[in-house]
């Protein structure tokens, strides 16, 4: 099941990209200038078998060429590691960039293409904004919301007013000569280049793993500061545009009246689209299929309409993504939620990608620098000292507040963190040349300060976190206990604040959580995903799919699933196959002393139906154990023949279900046989007993199964416990074969083939079985081989172990299957059949 | 109620506590004025009933263990400065970390809390986490969503993560050995303590 995600993922990425490659193709119908020349009327004087139409697609194929162009910078930066561990990739990609746009200047003399405003902000901008805002830890960003607002605001106003006044003062001194900018053009500079960029520090700081905390205040603080920017920008814009006489107190305050509004209404409307996106994700159970396209829709129509409302189009994006995000991924089918990230990735990183080498290539272009020493290095200057003394002003009034107080090393990563980016170069450009004189050198002063930021501060943050032992981010393995004591934790938290009598941080986020349980999941979750809201629950979740995967895999690297019982280990599988057979059998429900559950996905209904649960207690493990063999024996040999035929193309229907739900059948048609065998052989036998043998060795191992390997180098097919993420708790006995060769299979030919469920419980009990010798002995198997061998798997299927290929032959004798002929052993996985 | 707690003075050991404690006298005093509140016939101790009164900790499904914690075995009163030496697990480390080692180890420190944490599941007092003890809590905070089976389950599993000598329980220390990663200054502080 994993592979076939895996593949869908493929074809999802090179879906995203074509999809990519759509969106961004009207974009550039301005890059094609003039010199699109149209020397195609030449007179038809027949019908030309093949014509040349480059004027036809001549746009939409420059667009692709440049993102493909673009995706191949990335890939071989990407393919030397031993440079993108020193270099980030965003600085090596804007200096791809100048190669290209070296090209191009040597090829056209003149510069044919550059990232303009309405690329950027229209479409390369909102999908890596979604994609932050999808992907933004919730509970951590609203945990530091204030020392994020605190520094998105504060911070960037101070950055913009103290460089705008600082280069003013400067210019007066007379440090950079001769220039035509006055007090608010400065200010205007100032705060386009005040706002740290969120595509630069997100591309910075993904590389350098620095404890989440200090991650969430820089980042939130990059995506958050654009409503300042925005407000400064369009104030400032203004205020040229007026003139510096016509400025009075009632335009001021309209100007802080209108941060206000550009930045709470932007993050209003975030909050409407993503509930409406909620609303939406509710309703579509009928068309999973293009489930995952509404996030993306509705996602950059909250871009879009702030932004038609002069709002913060950044702001309402971040929060329609922060939003959603619960609702929409407890709403959506379960391979709808991956595609949606996975899609997300993959139009965030591209845009990413493009947006450096653009960047890079914009800056190949004679016409727009304008160099003034005095302006760009007094600027560089500033833009460095006046952010690392806001963050230390502005983090020591935090500190009084913080719970935990933001470290020196801390703050000196996060004033070092402050680079500027896109968006600043996209709002230079925007600039308008007649009110500003000076337009050039802002812009090629605003090139400088990017890459000076993204380059240089970019190489020297890994160094330096590095070497000031900055608290890294803890790799946390995930933990039922942890999960379980956190929500302790919390509900620990808010009993003390009650009786302490405080309106507190946990106080809110309880009442907050008591609200969403009551309304918002009522309103915005499909009843049948409220259910499995519960984090614990998903958390032990997660861990049986990753245990059931290890399982699985590690059985598939070993040729066969018999590595997992090598000797008395028992498993019992139990399949609940929805309420009907589950009230059937009370007996196995209420015994199940649980070992390990393991629960499929991929299931229509969002509470696992199928739950395949392990203990140590009875024999019947192995006939279900026979079964899943059986099940993935049938899926490789019966039915492949018939998928091959059914192959059709549905756009609606993704074809690789269809082969599922026959294995599906096949596998509950099996189970269900099973398990009614196995509850009438526990009305016989009563209550079993269970094997509390724990050996410690084991037990200590745990519980990452990964590591513990093998203990018993001479077993071939040996233990189980190296196998996976198995729970050491059922006891392997390992080395228990190995204690008792003379119990091979070949001693006693002759068992019934039903053995009677206490018999072969006492059989079980009376000695462990060496599968492994058996398989060491066992010689090449062949078609004939495994009939002649049938009969002896058969007996002695209820404690040895089974070959893969052995389990034909014993389904086609027990239940007269109609089979082809067995089918050779399976070859290339297990080498030592051979 | 704000009138009758002005000055430290009224507090009986208010000195004492502050040593012992380190909250500062503002907060001494805050909590005295609730402790006060909290005890309505002005008896000058707190009974389980008086905690029961307030509603959202009736609601908490760890509430019944909170209060447990502030009553130790057969006793049924509690005074303002066991009050306060419980609350005192909650205050944030903070800077002042330059205690010396010969006291013994405040009631913030790491240990400290996880003591308090843990205590809340011991309920038996044996110095193990059983079970059916952690089985107890996650059927009060998981509750309806999670049929009994899958707690079970999920007990089991979270027992067989943390127990490292396999007795089938959670000892203390490996109770703290499994929230070794978590940021327990950050997840048992309050921030109006510090």
């Amino acid at each position: 099941m994993s592979l076939m995600g895996l593949r869908r993922h493929a074809d999802l990425w090179l879906l995203g990209s074509a999809m990519l490659l759509c969106c961004v193709s009207p974009l550039k119908a301005e890059v094609k200038n003039s010199e699109h020349e149209s020397h195609s009327n030449s007179n038809i004087t027949g019908i030309p078998i093949v014509t040349f139409k480059w004027e036809h697609v001549e746009t939409p194929y420059l667009v692709a060429l440049w993102v493909l162009v673009s995706f191949l910078c990335k890939l071989v930066i990407e393919a030397n590691h031993h440079v993108t561990n020193i270099i980030p990739e965003s600085a090596l990609l804007i200096c791809a960039g100048f190669i290209l746009g070296g090209i191009i200047w040597g090829a056209d003399l003149q510069q044919t293409f550059k990232l303009t405003p309405t690329v950027f902000f229209f479409y390369l901008l909102p999908p890596i904004i979604l994609d932050s805002g999808y992907h933004m830890p919730n509970k951590l960003f609203f945990t530091n919301l204030g020392a994020i607002l605190v520094y998105a605001v504060i911070g960037t106003c101070w950055n913009a007013a103290s460089l705008g006044l600082s280069l003013w003062g400067c210019h007066k001194g007379g440090a950079m000569g001769e220039l035509d900018i006055g007090l608010l053009q400065y200010l205007l500079f100032g705060s386009l280049i005040a706002a740290v960029d969120p595509v630069a520090v997100l591309a910075v700081f993904e590389q350098v793993h620095v404890n989440e905390v200090l991650f969430i205040l820089v980042f939130g603080e990059s995506l958050l500061n654009d409503g300042v920017t925005v407000v400064l920008f369009n104030v400032f814009d203004a205020f040229v545009t007026l003139g510096g006489a016509q400025i009075d107190a009632v335009e001021i305050i309209k100007g802080i009246i209108s941060f206000f509004v550009v930045a709470f209404g932007g993050s209003l409307l975030g909050f409407v689209f993503g509930l409406l996106m909620c609303f939406l994700t509710r309703c579509t159970k009928n068309i999973q299929i293009i489930e995952p396209g509404f996030i993306f829709v509705v996602g950059y129509l909250s871009y879009l309409t702030a932004e038609m409302l002069s709002l913060s189009a950044i702001l309402s994006c971040v929060f329609c993504g922060v939003c959603c995000q619960k609702y929409i991924n407890a709403n959506m089918n379960e391979n709808s939620v991956k595609t949606v990230k996975y899609a997300m990735k993959v139009f965030a990183n591209g845009s990413e990608t493009m947006i450096f080498v653009f960047l890079g290539i914009s800056a190949i272009d004679k016409t727009i620098w304008v160099w003034n020493t005095g302006f760009i290095l007094l600027t560089l200057l500033f833009i460095f000292i006046y952010r690392f003394i806001g963050v230390f002003i502005q983090t020591w009034i935090l500190n009084r507040f913080r719970l935990v107080p933001l470290e020196f090393i801390d703050q000196l990563i996060m004033g070092f963190g402050g680079l500027r980016g896109a968006v600043a170069y996209g709002l230079a450009v925007m600039m308008d040349e007649n009110k500003i004189k000076e337009k050039n050198l802002m812009v090629s002063t605003t090139l400088i300060v990017v890459f000076f930021t993204v380059i240089v501060q970019g190489i020297i943050m890994k160094p330096l976190v590095k070497w000031l032992k900055v608290k890294k981010a803890t790799e946390s393995e995930l933990t039922l206990i942890e999960k379980v004591q956190n929500r302790v934790f919390d509900h620990m938290l808010v009993a003390i604040e009650d009786i302490s009598g405080q309106i507190g941080h946990n106080y809110m986020r309880d009442k907050w959580k008591n609200f969403e349980e009551k309304w918002m999941m009522w309103l915005l979750m499909k009843p049948s995903a409220r259910k499995k809201q519960d984090h614990v629950f998903n958390v032990f979740h997660q861990l049986n799919l990753k245990d059931a995967v290890e399982y699985v895999s590690e059985g598939e690297s070993r040729g066969s699933l018999e590595f997992i019982r090598n000797d008395s280990a028992i498993i019992d599988f139990k399949k609940k196959l929805g309420e009907d057979i589950f009230d059937t059998m009370p007996d196995v429900t209420a015994d199940t002393s649980f070992d390990h559950g393991i629960v499929l996905p991929d299931r229509r209904d969002p509470v696992p139906s199928v739950s395949l649960e392990m203990h140590e207690q009875t024999m019947n493990g192995l006939r279900e154990m026979e079964d899943l063999n059986s099940h993935h024996l049938l899926q490789e040999h019966l039915y492949k023949g018939r998928k091959q035929h059914r192959h059709k193309f549905s756009r609606n229907h993704l074809t690789i279900n269809t082969d599922e739900d026959e294995v599906q059948e096949i596998f509950q048609r099996t189970m269900r046989r099973r398990l009614e065998s196995f509850k009438s052989a526990k009305m016989g036998m009563g209550p079993p007993k269970i094997i509390s043998k724990h050996t410690k060795k084991e037990q200590q191992k745990a519980p990452n199964g990964m590591k513990r390997n093998s203990g018993d180098e001479d077993f071939e097919f040996s233990e189980a416990d190296s196998a996976s993420g198995y729970d050491p708790s059922y006891s392997y006995r390992s080395g228990g074969g190995i204690e008792n060769p003379a119990f091979m299979a070949d001693l006693d030919p002759v068992v019934p083939v039903q053995i009677p469920p206490w018999l072969a419980e006492a059989e079980l009990y009376s000695g462990a079985v060496s599968p492994s010798q058996r398989a060491q002995a066992r010689p090449p198997l062949s078609a004939g081989d495994l009939r002649r061998l049938a009969p002896l798997r058969i007996s002695t299927r209820s404690t040895d172990s089974f070959m893969m290929a052995d389990i034909p032959a014993a389904e086609q004798r027990r239940d007269s299957f109609d089979l082809p002929p067995p089918p050779p052993p399976p070859p290339s996985k297990d080498g030592r059949h051979q | 109620m704000g009138s009758s707690s002005s000055s430290l003075s009224h507090i009986p050991d208010g000195q004492q506590l502050m040593g012992e404690t380190g909250f500062s006298a503002a907060h001494l005093l805050r909590l005295h004025e609730r402790f006060e509140l909290l005890d309505k016939d002005s008896r000058g101790h707190l009974r389980p009933e008086d905690f029961e009164e307030i509603r959202e900790l009736t609601e908490n499904p760890v509430g019944g263990r909170i209060i447990g914690a502030f009553f130790p075995p057969e006793k049924e009163t509690l005074d303002f400065p066991s009050f306060v030496r419980i609350l005192a697990h909650f205050r944030p480390t903070g800077k002042n970390r330059s205690r010396d080692r010969t006291q013994p180890e405040p009631a913030n420190s790491r240990t400290g809390k996880l003591k308090f944490a843990f205590k809340l599941y011991d309920q038996d007092r044996d110095g193990k986490i059983s079970r059916d003890e952690l089985l107890q809590v996650l059927r009060a905070m998981l509750g309806l969503q999670v049929t009994e089976e899958q707690l079970q389950s999920i007990a089991e599993r979270a027992i067989q993560e943390a127990d490292l000598n396999s007795d089938g329980a959670i000892s203390f220390d490996e109770f703290k050995k499994s929230l070794e990663k978590v940021d327990i200054e950050h997840k048992m502080s309050i921030r109006f303590l510090k």
